[in-house]
Order: C-alpha cells, then sequence, then structure tokens
C-alpha cells in the first residue's frame, strides 16, 4: 500500500512539476531576465566582463528550468504521499481524498508559504555572493521550525479533538502554529540585501511567479494525487464500479 | 445504522489506517532519497558542495531561483 502510494505521489509529481514549469516559463523567465539584465548592467559599469558562460541561458530557461522543476515536483509528491501514508485513516473520519487535501494545505503552508514570507524568493543579482551560507541556512532553519509546528499542531489537534471536537481542536491548533511561527519569524535575523537601484517591478514580478508557480505546483500535485490515492485505496469500490459500467 | 455514520457524503469512507511499522521503511529509506533530490536541486554547490563545481548549480539556475532557494 505505501510502496502503490509513493508511485502515485510521483506520478502526481511528475505531472504537477510538468504543469508548474509551463508556468514558470511564462511568468517567471520575463522577471528571471529582468534581475540579469541588472546585472549585466552594473557589471559592465564597472568594467567587469563576466567569462563564457558554463551553461547558456538558453538552456538555464528551457530544460535546466523544466528539469529543476521535474525533479522539485517527483520529490514534493513523493514526501507527500509519505505523509499521506501515515495520515490516512488517522484522520477523523476524513476519506482517502480529504485526507490528501489536508495534508497537501498544511504541506504547503508550512514548507511553502511560510518561509516565504520571511525569506521569500530573490531574482539574480539582488542578493550578496558572500551571504550565501547565512541565507542558506536561515532558510533551512525557518522550514524546519515551520513544518516541525504544523507536525507539532496536527498531534496537538487529534488529542484535542476527542474533548473539544474538530472545529475548536483545529482552531486550537492552528492559533498555537500561527503563534510560533510568528515568533520564529520575529526573533530570526532579517535579510535585506537587494541593492538601492534594483528595479522594483522586476523584484515584485519574481516574488509574485515565484510564489505562483509553488501555487500552481501543488495544486496539480494535490489534485492529481488525491485522485490517484483514491484509486489506489479502494479496489473494493472499483471492482464494484466495473460491472455497473460493464452492464 | 454505523455504516451511515462513516460514510458521511463530504469525507466518505474513512481508510483503514496503514500501521506504522510498514511505512517506516519507505519513510527512512525514500524520504532520504526524495531529500536528497530536493538538496541537490536546491542548494548543492550553492552554500555547500557535494559535487565540485559549477555545472550543475548553473544547469538548474533557473529553477532554484524562481523555486525561492537561495541562490546568489
Amino acid at each position: 500500500m505505501v510502496r502503490s502510494l509513493l508511485v502515485r505521489g510521483m506520478i502526481a509529481g511528475l505531472v504537477a512539476g510538468l504543469v508548474a514549469f509551463v508556468f514558470a516559463r511564462v511568468f517567471g523567465e520575463p522577471a528571471l531576465e529582468g534581475g540579469i539584465a541588472y546585472e549585466d548592467m552594473v557589471s559592465a559599469a564597472s568594467g567587469e566582463t563576466g567569462g563564457p558562460a558554463l551553461v547558456s541561458r538558453g538552456v538555464q530557461s528551457s530544460i535546466g528550468l523544466a528539469v529543476g522543476y521535474l525533479i522539485y515536483g517527483v520529490a514534493v509528491g513523493g514526501i507527500l504521499a509519505l505523509v499521506h501514508a501515515t495520515a490516512q485513516g488517522r484522520l477523523g473520519r476524513l476519506g482517502v481524498r480529504g485526507t490528501a487535501v489536508v495534508v497537501a494545505l498544511v504541506g504547503f503552508t508550512s514548507a511553502v508559504l511560510v518561509p516565504f514570507l520571511k525569506y521569500p524568493a530573490n531574482p539574480p543579482a539582488s542578493s550578496l555572493d558572500d551571504t550565501i551560507g547565512e541565507r542558506t541556512g536561515l532558510f533551512v532553519v525557518m522550514i524546519v521550525i515551520s513544518v516541525a509546528g504544523a507536525v507539532a499542531a496536527t498531534a496537538l489537534c487529534r488529542r484535542l479533538a476527542d474533548r473539544l471536537g474538530w472545529w475548536n481542536a483545529v482552531l486550537s491548533a492552528a492559533g498555537g502554529y500561527v503563534v510560533l511561527v510568528g515568533l520564529a519569524a520575529f526573533l530570526l535575523p532579517a535579510i535585506s540585501e537587494t541593492p538601492r537601484d534594483f528595479p522594483a517591478a522586476v523584484l515584485y514580478d519574481f516574488r509574485l511567479a515565484s510564489l505562483g508557480g509553488h501555487v500552481v505546483l501543488w495544486t496539480a500535485l494535490t489534485l492529481v494525487f488525491a485522485t490517484l490515492a483514491d484509486r489506489a485505496t479502494r479496489p473494493s469500490a472499483l471492482a464494484g464500479a466495473v460491472p455497473t459500467r460493464a452492464s | 445504522m454505523s455504516q451511515a455514520a462513516v460514510e458521511s457524503p463530504i469525507a466518505g469512507i474513512a481508510p483503514t489506517p496503514i500501521p506504522l511499522r510498514e511505512i517506516a521503511p519507505w519513510a527512512v529509506f525514500a524520504g532520504v532519497v526524495l531529500l536528497a533530490l530536493l538538496y541537490l536541486v536546491g542548494m548543492d554547490q550553492g552554500a555547500t558542495s557535494v559535487f565540485s563545481g559549477e555545472m550543475l548549480h548553473e544547469f538548474v539556475h533557473d529553477g532554484r531561483h524562481l523555486l525561492g532557494f537561495p541562490c546568489h
């Protein structure tokens, strides 16, 4: 059963990665090119000439972008499937599709949306090269706190549900999660490295496209995975449906 | 009667939980591989490097930026 869910999660992730790649190619690349244009302008003004590119822009913005989104989609799809396998049958009376949707919503919020609010995506040339270690570290710390908080909140919610009912339990657990990540975001250091003359429209468009790409990816992933998982986990329902169709 | 209580129109049929012992080996092995994939796409040849050089970083450069990973 776990294997079957895992395979379906990764297939759903592949589909989602492909859809998100198309979105990123159409809406993300123009903003990304804006960042590179700024980079070129700065290096031209300072008289620097960059060495020959290892990978051409044409490859980076097509095959490279596609491979990036596809691998990311497959990985996230597989992880979603593993979490779903653990959650299914353990979230009250939620069915398979309902469980998939809840797991994906909690996953997207905790692993992508909340970390993005603190440390948003940055276009090329809007960050300092030397701070890559610090920026990567803080980004990972924010994700770990947020995801661990979401897991703890879900466990708390299940415990409270018997006493308070589902509505109050979910509200209490979600409230606890919001306070936790709010505190973490307040305490963790801010990163503000964007050059003063970096085009604001490029930054805005880039971040919107980045978040949009994630929304597209997770939405496609959820819908495809919920459909596939439902079929995988209900062989009896499927067997019951076939004769009806045949007759 | 109990059938009607479980099979609500919104929630569908509540599935049987998969024993955690059955999930654990998958979660460990597949989990590690999947997280390694995320690391390779998002972070390698940046703050830390498993593979030397810049090739991987340059190839997935655009995806890395748009997926929100810290990059140059």
